[in-house]
């Protein structure tokens, strides 16, 4: 198994807020790892600090055994407020980062529709963020992420927003184009029922500063559909097990 | 169930008469209420509407008013124009670089603050009565708004979609064009849209002051002459053009940005 993505004693404070660390793990190559967490315990800033976008005050992240230093275009990063472009239409929202890392039009036209496909999105390809449901609009995001060919997928929280019958057809979808297209997912949720239905392991972070608390394989076989799943007796074990963590570590802090 | 939306809108609105009809009947009322009051009074210096109107057939058909108004027309387009190809690369370049931001807000806020009216006399001794001083004039008028808009849509540009902006990787100039300019156009546009009320106002106070043409000199001169129904046709055709020009840039604006109005819909 190789080493994607190492965080090493990685560490943020906001000021006065000792929000991260010191945090360290690793992701492994095509894996789906989910990380989960109170609020507030800095999941979110910490897949800032994986994709680039913000520094940690002490220690590193390594892609592939070279440091990040900011945004790479082997990253993609899929957002909770999905993060399209108003004004752009869906096709151009999907073409973005395509185009922001300067892909010829030629290669452009030839993916925008292939992703558009792949997330059922066909038929809108003219209409605006605006005009579609949240389900619809995460999808714009995901394809927007998965068109740059990404090797790695960074999801904070996508589908958070988003109301439960939506959300779980969305996570079968991202699960059945995971299997297809086999990137490094770093998941981040704060539903146990999400990150066990999705992950190859969970990382769960206690609350802040965010620290890793456990490291947990999930030993589900896949498919995983929703329901039946849910029924499994490891499943139940694992749910409980991994809420006891949460709910200790929320009175601990109180 | 999605039949039923509708008709229960149409009962909770059953007996209320739509806006469009109630606007058009205060306006009548009012147009008719002026009528007869400015008949009763029959003062040499009041005037009524039918009157104004047959005023207004006599300088168009004279060629009168067309002449004053193509003289005001080309002061507001080129005091507006002036005022756009300036504001705009400045409101970018202010919200830009905080050195000149730091550097110019003292100017900006003092001239903002500063009644325009006032410097109208310094700038007609120093650049004389003819168009120019007037278009400099609807320039100064026109300024401010739209650049301080362009600043200030470009300063509240969503943090977020930055961020997704970056995270794609992408230059600078990118990001100007594809997220911080068409996030900001809303509100150049609303700039430009308050840019022409008060343009309108530098425009006519500027012809008052410089007397020589335009529809303010029209309104000086028929006010020195008593002829209050002429005097009231440049009134109107400037009501005119302030509702017409606001409205045309008000569906514009719509036209552009049509999520900033679901959103406030919602």
């Amino acid at each position: 198994m190789t080493t994607r993505i190492v965080a090493d004693a990685v560490v943020k404070r906001f000021g006065d807020v000792f929000a991260l660390g010191p945090c360290s793990l690793e992701v492994h190559a095509n894996e789906f790892l989910c990380v989960i967490g109170p609020s507030g315990c800095g999941k979110t800033t910490l897949l800032r600090i994986l994709a680039g976008l913000i520094a940690p005050d002490e220690g590193a992240v390594r892609l592939d055994g070279t440091e990040v230093r900011g945004p790479r275009r082997e990253v993609a990063m899929v957002f909770q407020h999905f993060g399209l472009f108003p004004w752009k239409t869906v096709w151009d929202n999907v073409a973005y980062g395509l185009r922001a890392h300067g892909y010829p039009e030629s290669v452009i036209r030839e993916r925008v529709p292939r992703y558009i496909e792949l997330m059922g999105l066909q038929g809108f390809e003219r209409k605006y963020p605006y005009q579609l449901s949240g389900g619809m609009q995460q999808r714009v995001g995901i394809a927007r992420a998965l068109a740059v060919d990404p090797e790695v997928l960074l999801m904070d929280e996508p589908f958070g927003a988003l109301d439960a019958q939506t959300r779980e057809f969305m996570q079968e979808e991202l699960v059945r184009i995971w299997r297809l297209q086999r990137k490094t997912v770093v998941f981040v949720t704060h539903s146990i029922d999400e990150a066990i239905l999705l992950g190859d392991r969970i990382v769960v972070l206690s609350g802040r500063p965010g620290r890793v608390r456990e490291d947990l394989p999930v030993d589900i076989p896949r498919p995983r559909a929703g329901e039946r799943v849910r029924a499994l007796p490891r499943f139940l074990e694992l749910r409980r097990y991994v809420w006891e963590l949460l709910r200790a570590d929320a009175e601990g802090s109180r | 169930m999605v039949t039923a939306v509708p008709t229960q809108r149409r009962v909770l609105w059953a007996g209320r008469p739509s806006p469009t009809v109630v606007r058009s009947a205060s306006v009548l009322l009012g147009l008719g209420a002026w009528e007869v009051y400015g008949r009763i009074l029959a003062s040499p210096i009041f005037t009524y509407p039918s009157a104004i109107a047959r005023a207004a057939v006599v300088l168009v058909q004279t060629g009168e008013l067309q002449f004053y108004l193509q003289a005001s027309l080309v002061v507001l387009a080129f005091g507006l124009c002036l005022a756009v190809l300036a504001g705009i690369p400045l409101g970018v370049a202010i919200a830009r670089w905080p050195l000149l931001e730091h550097a110019t807000d003292p100017y900006v806020n003092a001239l903002y603050a500063t009644p325009t009216v006032a410097l109208i006399p310094i700038i007609v001794l120093w650049l004389g009565f003819q168009t120019k001083a007037k278009v400099v004039l609807v320039f100064l008028f026109c300024v401010f708004p739209i650049l301080i808009n362009t600043y200030q849509g470009v300063r509240s540009v969503d943090r977020r979609l930055l961020e997704v902006a970056r995270a794609f990787c992408s230059t600078e100039w990118a990001v100007w064009r594809d997220v911080i300019l068409p996030s900001a156009l809303p509100f150049i546009l609303a700039g430009i849209r308050l840019a022409i009320g008060r343009g309108l106002v530098g425009m006519v106070v500027a012809e008052f002051y410089t007397s020589i043409t335009g529809l303010g000199y029209m309104i000086v001169q028929y006010a020195n002459t008593f002829k209050t129904d002429r005097l009231f046709v440049p009134i109107v055709v400037l009501m005119v053009l302030g509702v017409g020009l606001t409205g045309l840039l008000r569906r514009l604006e719509k036209r552009i940005a049509p999520w900033v109005y679901v959103l406030r819909d919602e």
